[in-house]
């Protein structure tokens, strides 16, 4: 009998399920304590940088893309909002998923959840998505209120390019939390301990945000040494240097959003004195370019998400059932 | 026993690495009865379970549950049959109706039906008055009784449970086992796993023994018991005078007499002596005090089974030395 073909199908949707699972995993997230502390927290930095940063601009006055800057200024002591986003997104993309699968377990649900007419795929998929469309729900919110607010303070409406690019922003901002989701998920599968999957999230973000800088220059100065001290070994070590730093993915979301919100950046490397002949300098970048700027950086947040999304899936397809 | 086959297994085996969890078992239910899988702990009960659910893959032969196939129609079992694990799980957080109602949602209810389904599930369960409340709060017997509910959820036509008497006090556990014969009642096929045999033997019309992987022994009690203790009918008498051993070994049909205590006599018999016995005391002269017919327990022939086992492991290590 040629039921070797057969049997390697399945019968079935591998989605059946999925919106079951959505919803459920997004009411239990939006009612959480943990979510609320979180909320409470990203909001107070939301209208503290966002005050500063209007009193900023209220007496240093005219800009052509004023809404922008609401994101970007920073009024010492406090830093700029996008400054605090580089850590408040992780920090609640992982709260998010650190016990996603690991908690199924220790509650000794999983099994009973496997048992409905579903697939893991459905299970594992339903609740990365509903930790994005949580933490999408959640920064969309805070983008409308700043955005509010600014209306408020500043006493203009933002202009059409300026909303383009602030959603731009948005849309980085969601990518930029799902890298991080995508890894608690997968430690949430790795280890049994809820506890040690977050420590594990925690460590290797910390790692990405303080030691990768430093460990990109070394590389990079091992990798290309300067011997002789020509330009040309020092660009080497520099664009080295940088290519690594890329792959961290705060790296990647910082320069993608100083691009988008900065119509002025007009490249995120190195730009040799020969290459700005006739450029006008500090002349806005047309909201297209500056769009092309940041592409590769979202086409890389999103690589990087959903690599790590398909790593947790082997995982947790090959993992036993029984605790 | 002409019923419809409701769940069947051909050779099937489970490796884990080098160890054999599953080795080689052949098992038939047919529709209605209440089916007993016995063994000590990591006998294989919990893994052969999840393979007939589709939980884990087969390393070896075939399964069938209501004539599909686990593996490759996974959905069509998981809609048809209910599994109740061991020591279920339920979301703390939440009440036990919107646990159930995430599992209707699961199984594709739509929200209407999904709500009617559960309120219906609850009250047949007796547990309306608890609806609401945080499962959190639920006590062990509680949770268990949830735990029909929810595989009753998707009106199963057969239902699996994994140890589900396990540390239920002895209230909780005979009210479980009621729910186990109404359910029954019903016409719903139910499957067993379970190492505490004097609640196997009160709802299971038949049990298997598990051992090593491998169905050592199976059939009805009574079946078992000849199997294993020889006789079928145990008769104890207590009475008075001379020796009488002797006089009950004549009588025929009985296969071995003990006397192992002062007046207590243990007649082995092939069938129900009890009056040939009652009279042959008499004859003797002998004062008959009293007279039983032990039913063989279940947990006779567990102990036995295991007794012999490990005297014939003892054999053969001699043997090898």
């Amino acid at each position: 009998m040629p039921q070797s073909d057969v049997t390697r199908e399945r019968e079935g949707s591998p989605w059946t399920g999925l919106w079951a699972v959505v919803a459920k995993e997004m009411a239990d997230h939006l009612t959480s304590v943990r979510m609320l502390i979180l909320e409470v927290l990203i909001l107070l930095t939301a209208t503290g940088t966002v005050y500063a940063a209007t009193q900023n601009i209220r007496n240093t006055g005219n800009d052509k893309f004023i809404f922008l800057k609401l994101f970007t200024t920073s009024q010492d002591p406090i830093p700029a909002f996008v400054g605090f986003l580089g850590f408040l997104v992780p920090l609640t993309a992982i709260a998010l998923a650190f016990d996603a699968v690991n908690g199924e377990f220790n509650q000794r649900t999983l099994s009973r959840v496997l048992a409905q007419p579903i697939y893991r795929d459905a299970l594992l998929f339903g609740k990365f998505l509903a930790g994005l469309f949580t933490l999408a729900l959640v920064l969309t919110t805070i983008w409308l209120l700043i955005i509010g607010l600014g209306i408020l303070r500043l006493g203009i409406p933002p202009s059409g390019e300026e909303v383009a690019r602030g959603l731009w922003f948005l849309l980085l901002t969601i990518f930029y939390g799902g890298i991080w989701l995508a890894l608690a998920m997968v430690f949430s599968i790795v280890f049994r301990q809820p506890a040690t999957a977050a420590l594990a999230s925690i460590a290797v973000w910390l790692f990405f945000t303080v030691f990768w800088g430093i460990i990109s220059d070394l590389l990079a100065q091992t990798i290309h040494p300067i011997r002789i001290g020509l330009p040309e070994e020092q660009l080497a070590q520099m664009q080295l240097a940088l290519a690594l730093t890329r792959i961290s993915p705060n790296t990647l979301y910082l320069e993608a959003i100083i691009a988008t919100l900065n119509p002025t950046i007009r490249s995120l490397g190195f730009v040799l004195p020969m290459q700005l002949q006739g450029a006008l300098l500090g002349a806005p970048l047309p909201l297209g370019q500056s769009l092309m700027l940041s592409w590769p950086n979202l086409t890389g947040l999103v690589a990087a998400t959903i690599l790590l999304f398909a790593l947790g899936y082997v995982l947790f397809q090959r993992q036993e059932v029984r605790a | 026993m002409s019923a419809e086959v409701i769940l069947e297994t051909k050779n099937l085996t489970k490796l884990y690495g080098d160890f054999v969890a599953v080795d080689g078992l052949n098992l038939t239910v047919r529709r209605g009865e209440v089916f007993g899988l016995l063994g000590p702990n990591g006998a294989g009960k919990t893994t052969t379970i999840l393979m007939l659910m589709g939980l884990t893959e087969p390393t070896d032969g075939e399964v069938r549950v209501l004539d599909l196939d686990p593996v490759r129609q996974p959905l069509s079992v998981k809609a048809r049959v209910g599994y109740l694990p061991e020591r279920v799980g339920f979301y703390d957080n939440l009440t036990a109706r919107e646990n159930l109602t995430y599992i209707a949602r699961l199984n594709g209810l739509k929200r209407q039906e999904a709500h009617e389904r559960v309120a219906e599930t609850l009250a047949q369960i007796g547990l309306e008055h608890a609806a609401d409340r945080r499962v959190g709060t639920f006590s062990r017997g509680m949770r268990q009784r949830l735990g029909v509910a929810d595989v009753l959820i998707k009106r199963p036509q057969l239902i699996i449970m994994d140890e589900p008497t396990q540390g239920l006090d002895p209230e909780a556990a005979r009210e479980f086992l009621d729910i186990i014969r109404r359910l029954k009642e019903t016409g719903i096929t139910i499957l067993l796993s379970s190492h505490l045999l004097y609640q196997v033997q009160a709802v299971c019309d038949r049990v298997g023994l598990f051992h090593r992987g491998q169905m050592v022994l199976e059939g009805t009690v009574p079946e078992l018991a000849r199997q294993v203790l020889g006789g079928a009918y145990r008769i104890r008498l207590e009475a008075h005078g001379d020796d009488l051993s002797a006089v009950l070994r004549e009588i025929p049909g009985v296969l071995a007499v003990h006397h192992d205590a002062p007046a207590i006599y243990d007649l082995e018999a092939e069938s129900d002596l009890r009056a040939e016995a009652a009279a042959a005391v008499v004859r003797a002269g002998g004062r008959l005090f009293s007279l039983n017919i032990e039913e063989s327990s279940l947990d006779e022939v567990y102990a036995h089974y295991f007794q012999q086992y490990q005297r014939e492991q003892e054999e053969v290590e001699h043997a090898a030395v």
